[in-house]
């Protein structure tokens, strides 16, 4: 193997993820704030009366998940270092911070470092008379075990669709109820084309062959479940659908949310021509995408591959899904520019 | 033949482990890049040169095992993130417990502290049990060796035990398939990799060999 010097546009390794959230809340001062100790980010301006919704997780993710806080979304999220938990400590700290009399709700990938700590802050927050609640997401049908399932894109979608909902000023009881809607409704799958290097161990995760794919990729470069030969975009779109038809038990006629993504590392031109193979081979099954999303949601570092995701709808999550909102990755309108443009 | 701990000692083990585990730094990440998300060895370093920083300044003439340990584990907690932080956390926590107010221990009061501490471990690792291919498979065997000697009065070549435990769980997990923690995605392709948490366990082991 041929040794070589990974270039990044970082300073000293380690203070890439405090150096990114400064440079997130210079950029946005109007949506964001970076707390002072943490590398915690709230909303700029606090909403009251409102269920607060906490989430976070490792950093290396990006937009996930400081890149979802603000109106319609999150009102904190909390970064650890790359791909790797945040601390109990920072966790309450946020938690306190956001918290409001209707609760807070607590949104947590299921990765035993994630629940182990995230579970963790919201039982010493409710033990100091904090209304708080939480939810898994296991969305990755890479793994068989539902109870194993890793937390990827459909966290995104818990923001979306239970941020909506807490915006309408819905109780933290109905809130969980949307966010666990998402979850049941929801699945998501990746490959890896290459991998991804996290930046203070200055070498790759792991190893591919030059035409060798990892089908499967959990979005910590973790290897995934299978490792394969390299087909072409139609194949993977197709192959990563039927896992999560299989799994959702899609029937014709069903309408879904279609979120198609990048792994961090992929040009657009790759990620539209992934998109409408996937698009095509979800509509020559009978199903119907009534919203999609295309770009960088759940990524992983530089790693170069793709991850499909898809939300089974109804009228509600449909609705919820097109609420505005106003974050640094998500900028929903809602149903106001269709007005001007139709 | 020495068959207690005081207060300097857990002390020195504390610094020995950083030591430790600054010197197998790279060691275990590579470790954990085979079968995890390649930043063990950097989480753990991150939190135990904070603890370096913070137990060096405590005045060690004036306190006790327990609150040292409390101190490990607050700090591991707040630095160390992902599982490892609970997990060690949680196990320098529980380990303090009965050491509270205590400058000395011991064997046997230490054998006790080490099985708190490893109960602690695998409550919070949601009930994990030898052979799934975690930290659990280096504590277990040689905490259990060492207990079991203790109650014995069979104090001679002891500590020998436990260092000879814990190497040997902890080669033990190169022939397991995980079943818990990041590794566990892989199943069969989990086989023929030492587990990183059963490593950093054994150098831990380690540190307390060289001080008994």
């Amino acid at each position: 193997m041929v040794f070589r010097m990974l270039k990044k546009l970082i300073n000293k390794p380690g203070n890439e993820v405090r150096e990114m959230l400064e440079g997130m809340s210079m950029a946005f001062p109007e949506i964001i704030r970076l707390d002072n100790q943490w590398n915690n980010v709230y909303r700029a301006y606090k909403k009251a009366n409102k269920v607060a919704l906490v989430s976070g997780g490792g950093s290396g993710h990006e937009p996930a998940h400081a890149g979802y806080v603000g109106f319609g979304m999150l009102d904190a999220a909390c970064a650890g270092a790359t791909f790797t938990s945040p601390t109990v400590p920072q966790i309450l700290a946020s938690i306190k911070e956001v918290s409001t009399e209707k609760g807070v709700l607590v949104i947590i990938k299921n990765y035993s470092g994630d629940v182990m700590n995230f579970n963790s802050a919201a039982k010493i927050a409710q033990s100091q008379g904090i209304k708080v609640d939480s939810v898994i997401v296991n969305d990755d049908v890479a793994i068989t075990d539902r109870s194993r399932r890793r937390g990827t894109t459909i966290t995104v979608l818990v923001h979306k669709i239970a941020g909506a909902g807490a915006e309408e000023g819905l109780e933290l009881k109905e809130v969980k109820r949307l966010a666990e809607k998402v979850i049941e409704n929801g699945r998501d799958i990746g490959v890896a084309l290459t991998p991804c290097s996290v930046p203070a161990a200055g070498k790759p995760t792991f190893e591919l062959g030059e035409d060798e794919v990892e089908f499967g990729i959990g979005i910590h470069g973790e290897p995934g479940v299978q490792r394969m030969k390299y087909v072409e975009s139609w194949s993977f779109a197709k192959m990563m659908i039927d896992k999560i038809l299989d799994d959702l038990k899609l029937t014709p006629g069903d309408e879904v949310a279609l979120i198609v993504q990048g792994t961090g590392g992929t040009p657009y031109m790759e990620k539209f021509v992934f998109y409408r193979d996937a698009r095509k081979y979800a509509e020559s099954l009978g199903l119907k995408v009534a919203v999609s999303w295309v770009g960088e949601f759940m990524t992983s570092l530089e790693m170069q591959g793709g991850r499909i995701a898809m939300l089974r709808l109804d009228e509600e999550l449909k609705r919820l899904l097109m609420y505005p909102a106003y974050t640094i990755a998500i900028r929903n309108t809602g149903p106001f520019i269709s007005t001007l443009v139709s | 033949m020495k068959s207690t701990l005081n207060v300097e000692d857990f002390y020195n083990v504390i610094l020995e482990i950083a030591r430790l585990i600054h010197e197998n730094k790279k060691y275990l990440t590579d470790l954990d890049s085979a079968i995890g998300d390649a930043d063990h060895g950097i989480n753990m370093d991150r939190g135990f040169s904070v603890v370096i920083d913070k137990v060096g300044k405590m005045d060690i003439n004036n306190s006790d095992i327990g609150s040292l340990l409390i101190l490990v584990s607050n700090t591991l907690m707040e630095t160390v993130g992902g599982a490892a932080g609970p997990l060690y956390g949680m196990f320098f926590m529980n380990m303090a417990n009965k050491a509270m107010g205590k400058r000395e221990v011991d064997y046997k009061e230490f054998a006790d502290m080490l099985e708190d501490g490893l109960k602690g471990v695998q409550e919070i690792g949601g009930g994990t049990q030898p052979g799934e291919k975690t930290m659990v498979d280096t504590l277990y065997p040689a905490i259990n060796a060492f207990k079991r000697g203790v109650e014995r009065g069979d104090i001679e070549g002891l500590k020998e035990v436990l260092l000879r435990e814990a190497e040997n769980g902890m080669k033990s997990t190169i022939n397991m398939v995980a079943k818990k923690g990041r590794a566990s995605y892989l199943g069969e392709r989990s086989l023929g990799h030492q587990d990183p948490g059963a490593t950093s366990c054994y150098l831990i082991l380690k540190a307390f060999y060289d001080h008994m």
